[in-house]
C-alpha cells in the first residue's frame, strides 16, 4: 500500500523507506499536538471578529439606551428594551408578517416540492436538466432584481394585471400599494424563489431512494398512499428538513426583497422584523431597540430551526 | 455480472412497455405540465423585465410585451447617464468579489483541512461555533457591526464590506472543504507523512492538486453571494461607493422617473451571475444542494 500510494505523490524526492509501518488507524489524524490551532487562525480570526463579537454585542446593545452618536452617552435600561419590543404593536404586526412569511417562503414551496417529488417519485423525465436550470434561476439572481422585476409584474399596467384580463378580470389595481393585497403580493415572491429550490432539493433526494423498497410495497399490495408515507416521507427526511430549515430562515430573515418592493408600506402594511431592526438602528437612532428586536429574530430563527430539526429527527434510526 | 445486468435491462424494457399504457401516459403529460407550468413562473417575471426594459423610455407599461420599436439605448442610458453612476457601482462590485473570494476560499480551505485531517482538542466544538454563521440570520448582527466598523474607521470603505463577507461565507466555505478533506484518500496522505512532509506541504503539494473541484465551486458560489449581497453594503457604503445591487436599490424610490432604463440597469446588474449561472450551473446547483443537505 505505501510503496504503490507514494509513487502518486508528486511531492516525493525520496523512495519510500521499505519498511512499512504498523497502521494505527484506519482514518488518517493527526495527533500530535496544536498544529490544527494555525490553520484555524485565518478563519477564526475574522469569524470572532465580524460574526462572534457583533452577535455578542447585540445581547449587550440590548439591555442599553444608546443613540448610537459618536460620543452619545449610553444608559443602562436592563430588559426594558424587551418590554418595549415586545409590547409594541409596531414590532408585533413586523413579528406576524414574519409568520404570513414562512406560509408563503416555507410551507408552500416545501409543499408543492413535496407533491412533486411524491407525484413523479419513479419517472425518467426527460430534460430534466433543462427544467432543474431555469427553476433554480432565482437562487443566484440579486434579491433587488428580484424585487425590481416583481414591482414591474405587480403594477396597475403590469403583467399581472395583464394576465388577469385575459380571464375577463379587469383589474387596475397597483398590487403592492393595496393594504390587503401588499404583504401576501411580496410573500408570494418568496414562494416564487424558493419553489424551485426545494424542487430541486426534494427531487434529488427520491432519485436516491432505493427502488427496492417502492417494490417491496407493491408486493405488500400497498398504494400510493401506503408508498409515500413509508417510503418517500422517511427516505425524504434529510432533503425535507434541510429544505424548511433554508425557507424558514429565509422567511424571518427577509429584508432586501421588502425593501425594494414596498419600503414596508403602504402604511405598515409589509414592514417585517429585518426592516425593523433597519430603521430603527440607522432611522431613528434606537440602537438598544434595534438590538433587542435582533435578539428577538435570532432567538426565533434558532428556536424554529431547532424545532425543525427535531421534528424531523430520525425517529427509527434507519439513515 | 454483466450477463445479470443485460437480462435485468431487457426485463424492465419488458415491463416498462407493458406499464405503458394510457394511464401512465396521462400521469407523464402532468408532470410536463406541472414541469412547464413551473419553468413558465419563473420566467415571466424575468422576460417581463428584459421587455420592459427595451420599451420606449418614455413608456410606463411594465407588462410583458415585446415593444414594437425595442429601444437598445436604454442600455447605453443606463450604463452612461442614468440616475445612478452604474460603471462604478459595477466596479466597486468587482473590487470587492476580487477580494473575498480569494481571501474567503483561502481561509476556508486552511480550515477545512484541520478540521477535516486533524485532531486536536476542541475540534469538533470549534466546528459547531462556526456552523452558526450557516444558522445565524445576518440581520441579528449588523447593527453592532456597523459601530465596530466605525470604530475600526472602515465606513465607507470597501474593506468594511469585504472583511465581515469573508467572515460570513466562511462558515459555509469550512464545512464545505472539511467535506472534501474527510473523504480525501487517507493513503495519500499517510504516504506523504511517511516520507517526512509536513502538513503544510501534505496540503499545497498532495491535497490541494486534487481539490480544484470543490475548490472551484466554492469561488463561484462566494462570488455569486459577494457579488448579491445587500445589506450590509446598503449600511456600510456611501451612495457612490456601494456595490451595484445595494447601489441600484436605494435609486428604486417609490416614483421612478425611467422605468425602461431602470430595467436595464437591473438586467446589466443581474448579468454577471447569471452568464456564471449559465456557464456552470450543474456545479452551483450540485454546490448548494450537497452544501445544504450535508449541513
Amino acid at each position: 500500500m505505501t510503496n504503490s500510494t507514494s509513487r502518486v505523490n508528486p511531492g516525493t524526492k525520496s523512495p519510500a523507506p521499505k519498511t512499512s509501518k504498523p497502521r494505527r488507524r484506519l482514518r488518517f489524524r493527526w495527533n500530535e499536538g496544536y498544529i490544527g490551532f494555525v490553520y484555524l487562525l485565518p478563519a477564526g480570526a475574522f469569524f470572532l471578529t465580524f460574526v462572534i463579537t457583533p452577535l455578542i454585542q447585540t445581547f449587550n446593545l440590548s439591555l442599553w439606551d444608546w443613540s448610537g452618536l459618536q460620543g452619545a452617552p449610553s444608559t443602562w435600561v436592563g430588559l426594558d428594551n424587551y418590554r418595549t419590543v415586545l409590547t409594541d404593536p409596531e414590532s408585533l404586526s413586523a413579528l406576524s408578517h414574519s409568520m404570513v412569511f414562512i406560509l408563503t417562503f416555507c410551507v408552500i414551496p416545501v409543499t408543492l416540492g413535496m407533491t412533486f417529488a411524491a407525484l413523479f417519485s419513479r419517472q425518467k423525465i426527460a430534460g430534466l436538466v433543462f427544467f432543474r436550470t431555469i427553476v433554480f434561476l432565482p437562487q443566484v439572481i440579486s434579491s433587488v432584481v428580484i424585487g425590481i422585476a416583481w414591482r414591474w409584474v405587480y403594477q396597475d399596467r403590469g403583467t399581472l394585471n395583464q394576465f388577469l384580463g385575459f380571464f375577463g378580470i379587469e383589474s387596475t389595481r397597483g398590487w403592492l400599494g393595496d393594504f390587503d393585497w401588499a404583504l401576501p403580493a411580496v410573500g408570494i415572491i418568496g414562494s416564487w424563489v424558493m419553489t424551485g429550490l426545494c424542487m430541486v432539493l426534494l427531487l434529488s433526494g427520491v432519485g436516491r431512494i432505493d427502488s427496492d423498497l417502492y417494490d417491496a410495497v407493491k408486493v405488500d399490495g400497498g398504494g400510493a398512499f401506503r408508498e409515500f408515507f413509508s417510503v418517500t416521507l422517511p427516505g425524504l427526511r434529510p432533503e425535507l428538513t434541510v429544505a424548511t430549515t433554508i425557507t424558514i430562515i429565509a422567511a424571518l430573515r427577509t429584508f432586501d426583497i421588502v425593501f425594494v418592493t414596498t419600503k414596508g408600506g403602504p402604511g405598515k402594511e409589509t414592514i417585517v422584523p429585518g426592516t425593523e431592526i433597519y430603521r430603527l438602528a440607522f432611522r431613528e437612532n434606537e440602537i438598544g431597540e434595534a438590538a433587542t428586536m435582533a435578539v428577538v429574530l435570532a432567538v426565533i430563527v434558532f428556536t424554529l430551526v431547532r424545532t425543525v430539526g427535531w421534528l424531523l429527527r430520525d425517529r427509527d434510526g434507519l439513515s | 455480472m454483466a450477463q445479470t445486468t443485460s437480462v435485468l435491462a431487457k426485463r424492465q424494457k419488458r415491463t416498462r412497455r407493458k406499464n405503458m399504457d394510457a394511464k401512465s401516459f396521462v400521469f407523464k403529460i402532468l408532470m410536463y405540465a406541472f414541469l412547464t407550468m413551473a419553468a413558465t413562473v419563473v420566467l415571466i417575471p424575468i422576460i417581463s423585465l428584459v421587455t420592459v426594459s427595451l420599451q420606449s423610455s418614455d413608456s410606463s407599461t411594465t407588462s410583458l410585451s415585446w415593444p414594437t420599436n425595442p429601444d437598445w439605448e436604454n442600455y447605453l442610458t443606463a450604463w452612461t447617464k442614468g440616475d445612478f453612476p452604474l460603471p462604478t457601482l459595477m466596479l466597486n462590485s468587482l473590487l470587492v468579489a476580487l477580494a473575498v473570494v480569494p481571501i474567503g476560499v483561502t481561509v476556508s480551505v486552511l480550515a477545512g483541512y484541520a478540521f477535516g485531517t486533524m485532531k486536536f482538542p476542541g475540534s469538533s466544538v470549534l466546528f459547531y461555533v462556526f456552523m452558526i454563521g450557516l444558522v445565524m440570520p445576518f440581520e441579528a448582527t449588523i447593527v453592532p457591526l456597523y459601530y465596530q466598523l466605525r470604530s475600526m474607521g472602515l465606513i465607507n470603505n470597501l474593506w468594511g464590506v469585504i472583511l465581515p463577507e469573508i467572515a460570513l461565507f466562511c462558515a459555509f466555505g469550512i464545512f464545505w472543504m472539511r467535506q472534501f478533506f474527510m473523504a480525501s484518500p487517507p493513503a495519500l496522505v499517510e504516504a506523504a507523512r511517511i516520507d517526512g512532509a509536513n502538513s503544510f506541504r501534505i496540503l499545497r503539494s498532495v491535497l490541494l492538486p486534487i481539490a480544484w473541484p470543490p475548490v472551484l465551486t466554492l469561488a463561484t458560489l462566494m462570488f455569486i453571494w459577494s457579488w448579491n449581497e445587500f445589506l450590509l453594503s446598503l449600511v456600510v457604503l456611501d451612495r457612490s461607493t456601494r456595490t451595484a445591487p445595494s447601489g441600484l436599490g436605494t435609486f428604486t424610490g417609490q416614483w421612478v422617473s425611467d422605468i425602461p432604463a431602470l430595467s436595464a440597469a437591473a438586467v446589466i446588474i443581474a448579468l454577471p451571475t447569471i452568464l456564471l449561472y449559465v456557464a456552470l450551473n450543474r456545479r452551483i446547483i450540485s454546490g448548494i444542494l450537497q452544501g445544504a443537505v450535508k449541513g
